[in-house]
């Protein structure tokens, strides 16, 4: 693992050194920030200054502490809900693709109905039965970009699962577990990984919209794409306020990026 | 007469490793008018390399390092893209190897044709069509005015292949470059290509380049061979006399006959392990694509079952392994009746049946080391871990003489197309079985390399007594090692029995064309062939 560091790539590096720096600003949250998550401590949208690092958002709340605070929230939950969704989603794939026939229809045509309604209309319908709290809103997330995953990673594993290597051991007499974990999953990895990069980012952006609707995290959380909805306003007025929540959307996106493509590299066997 | 094409002193180097290592050495060669050139050699010998250079063209991760390519008084060598551009295509043309995959799925087969001529500038696309369907004719294409103006899935292997020779001929070269254009096809079908072949190079009086690991296909269309190997020239002569008296020992054994296996014979005391009876099957549920299928395989011996692509010889390997079950009829393994699907048998009977592919690329997972292919049925079946597990891998890559500890933590994929083929056959190995299902598993390799599957296969079953269901369209390897030969077409048995039956007369009219369509190493094979089936159709 640690030659395999030491391997790495420039840009490898530079992103994970931009995630590192993200999760380590999450964990010590308390210990870097002057002020309360919540509390208000100057004028609305003041500019930066010594006492304010960022300046103040829309209700008066230092801008600085409340973007690690954000930060804190939204990867933790970004990262759960990604991580679950894969698990769920590329397993039901790999089950759909090697067991095909009925259980293939069944589970393929219940995602077909989750699929069929507009996401956010789901989700808000979940939300307003269930109540918005964190665990709900995972759960609501995941199950959303599951269907997703569900799509690729049961395409690649039908590619997969007509090769030769996949009859010999079903031949032998493999269980699908095996088939599942030794002969289908390895192979699928390098897409699968790509896909992780990409819905980790756009679960920022869901968050966000459901923040704006009131059912995301429920204010007074900061989380980094209901900050950007917060503040969205201030742009008209020439303030450059909510640009900064973005930046860091877009910072962290490009570091987990980064680490993807090498991931890609290695897993995929290219070397150019 | 003038040398079309003279090449002097070339050498190529290939990138990896991090570094350029030569793969052709110091090779010089002309061509006239008129004349065609064999070169031959097995994979890596730089046969397909050199023909491209012939172009002035360098692979992604080769280049051209020194000496000169002359075409028609033109250096190539280190000409620029444009000056290569007026002349490829229009002085010398590329067939390559898979016609299937050189069109575009998506466009006519003629108006592909006619890409090139209109592009140059040759001709408008109404005269290009006009020709194209005068050289469909040449080459034999049945109904040429209308053939073209299908598209490339509506056309045979063989179709396709002569339809991609009509358009190397179409912006009129001096020179083609032939790169295995048969190597994909069948016997039946092979000769089709080889005929239009000679039909350009004598009745057009063009010169070509014709490379091939075959040396039996080359005697019939080359004027004189050279033998290449790890990218140096081996020798060089005109084709009869270096098929009747060659130098080296390189070549010699290129040329050998294959005949590995002393007669064994077949008597019904002998156990019987594997019975099938009447047997059909379908995919559809409609059509049977098997039908009344009866077959005995008895222990020690191997079954040699023959036909052309599409006759159903892999998917009664599917019926009997279980993976597509037959409709009615019955296999009766070891004086058991196996139930028809896969799931019902049991792990023992799975066990005693293992198959080998075609495709070692595809037979083995890229992801898992050699150590892991061959330790997981040990842990399966046997239930074998650990420093016992790492000992009988070792001693299964020994048995099919691969060095154990060079080869055991390598990667599937760091290995040669025989080198995986040998660990598929030690994956079967490792399961101890009683019969192995062999699905073309030499089709895919080289010459050489096959011959030494063949030879441990062969080997491993006098050591073991293990019975071969050898499935293959390749009549020299059925002679080489079946005790029985089946012989298949459109999903029925038409003919089976022993050897020495099947081979000699009289024949079932099938197998009459299959064996007459293997290729034979005589110049003269071909011609008296063709003369032969002309004067049978008047």
């Amino acid at each position: 693992m640690l030659k395999l560091l030491r391997q790495s790539p420039l840009s490898a590096r530079i992103g994970m050194g931009i995630v590192l720096l993200n999760c380590l600003v999450a964990v010590f949250a308390p210990l870097i920030v002057p002020y309360g998550e919540t509390s208000v401590v100057g004028d609305v949208w003041e500019s930066s200054s010594v006492k304010f690092y960022l300046g103040t958002d829309h209700l008066g709340r230092d801008l600085f502490t409340r973007m690690v605070y954000g930060g804190r929230n939204t990867i933790a939950l970004a990262f759960i809900t990604t991580a679950l969704s894969f698990l769920a989603g590329s397993f039901l794939g790999f089950i759909a693709a090697v067991k095909g026939a009925w259980t293939d229809q069944l589970i393929s045509r219940a995602i077909d109905i989750i699929m069929a309604f507009p996401t956010l209309i789901f989700a808000l319908m979940i939300l307003s039965v269930v109540g918005s709290s964190i665990p709900t809103l995972i759960f609501t997330i995941a199950l959303l970009d599951s269907t997703r995953v569900y799509r690729l990673s049961r395409a690649v594993a039908m590619d997969i699962e007509v090769m030769e290597f996949v009859e010999a051991a079903r031949l032998r007499g493999e269980g699908i577990w095996w088939i599942m974990r030794h002969e289908i999953l390895p192979n699928a990895m390098p897409p699968l990984v790509a896909e992780f990069g990409l819905r980790f980012c756009f679960v920022f952006l869901f968050i966000a919209s459901l923040s704006f609707l009131g059912l995301g995290l429920q204010p007074p959380l900061a989380d980094w794409g209901g900050m950007v909805k917060e503040n969205a306003g201030a742009i008209t007025f020439g303030i450059y306020i909510p640009l900064i929540p973005a930046g860091a959307i877009a910072f962290l996106t490009v570091g987990v990026n980064l680490i993807v493509d090498w991931f890609l590299h290695l897993s995929s066997g290219l070397h150019e | 007469m003038n040398n079309l094409l003279e090449i002097k002193n070339l050498y190529i180097e290939g990138f990896y490793e991090e570094r350029w290592h030569p793969i052709v050495r110091d090779i010089s060669l002309d061509l006239k008018r008129g004349e065609v050139l064999g070169l031959i050699g097995e994979s890596g010998a730089g046969k397909s390399t050199i023909g491209l250079a012939a172009m002035g063209y360098a692979r992604q991760g080769c280049r051209l390092t020194s000496g000169s390519i002359n075409l028609e008084g033109i250096e190539l060598f280190d000409a620029t893209e444009e000056d290569l551009r007026l002349v490829r295509g229009s002085k010398i043309a590329y067939v390559a190897q898979s016609a299937a995959a050189s069109f575009n799925p998506s466009h006519r087969v003629i108006k592909q044709y006619a890409e090139a001529p209109v592009h140059h500038g040759l001709m408008n696309y109404k005269e290009a069509e006009k020709e194209g369907i005068e050289i469909y004719r040449r080459l034999f294409l049945p109904t040429p005015e209308k053939i073209g103006y299908r598209y490339p899935h509506e056309l045979s292997g063989g179709q396709l292949q002569r339809a991609m020779v009509a358009m190397a001929m179409s912006c009129k070269p001096d020179i083609i470059v032939f790169d295995e254009p048969t190597t994909a096809l069948d016997v039946t079908t092979q000769i089709e290509v080889l005929a239009a072949v000679k039909e350009i190079t004598e009745k057009m009086n063009k010169a070509a380049l014709y490379i091939t690991h075959d040396l039996a296909v080359v005697a019939q269309v080359a004027h004189r061979i050279m033998v290449l190997r790890n990218g140096r020239l081996v020798e060089e002569g005109e084709t009869r006399a270096l098929i009747k008296k060659p130098k080296e020992k390189y070549t010699r054994e290129l040329l050998n006959v294959r005949a590995l296996r002393e007669e064994k014979s077949i008597t019904d005391r002998m156990d019987v392990i594997l019975d099938i009876k009447d047997v059909a099957a379908t995919y559809t549920g409609v059509e049977t694509v098997l039908e009344d299928i009866d077959l005995i395989l008895r222990r020690g011996r191997t079954v040699a079952l023959v036909g052309e692509s599409g006759s159903g010889k892999s998917t009664l390997a599917k019926v009997i392994t279980g993976l597509l079950p037959a409709i009615h009829g019955s296999i009766t393994f070891l004086g058991k009746e196996l139930p028809s699907e896969l799931k019902k048998r049991k792990k023992e009977d799975l066990r005693k049946m293992q198959m080998i592919y075609q495709m070692p690329d595809t037979a083995l997972n890229p992801k898992q080391t050699v150590r892991k292919v061959i330790g997981r049925p040990l842990q399966f079946y046997f239930g074998i871990r650990g420093q016992k597990a790492e000992d009988r891998i070792k001693d299964l890559l020994r048995k099919i003489e691969l060095d154990p500890d060079i080869y055991i933590d390598r990667l599937t994929t760091e290995l040669s197309g025989g080198e995986k083929q040998r660990i598929c056959i030690a994956r079967a190995l490792a399961a101890e079985p009683d019969l192995i299902i062999c699905d073309e598993v030499t089709s895919a390799l080289d010459q050489l390399v096959a011959e030494g599957i063949l030879d441990l296969l062969q080997d491993l079953q006098n050591k073991t007594n293990m019975s071969y269901l050898f499935i293959t369209h390749d009549l020299a390897t059925v002679k080489a090692i079946a005790d029985k030969i089946v012989i298949m077409l459109e999903g029925k048995i038409i003919e089976q029995g022993e050897k020495k039956e099947i081979l000699a007369p009289p024949h079932h009219e099938y197998t009459d064309k299959l064996l007459a369509s293997v290729p034979e190493m005589d110049p003269d094979w071909l011609d008296n062939l063709l003369d032969e089936r002309a004067s049978t159709f008047i």
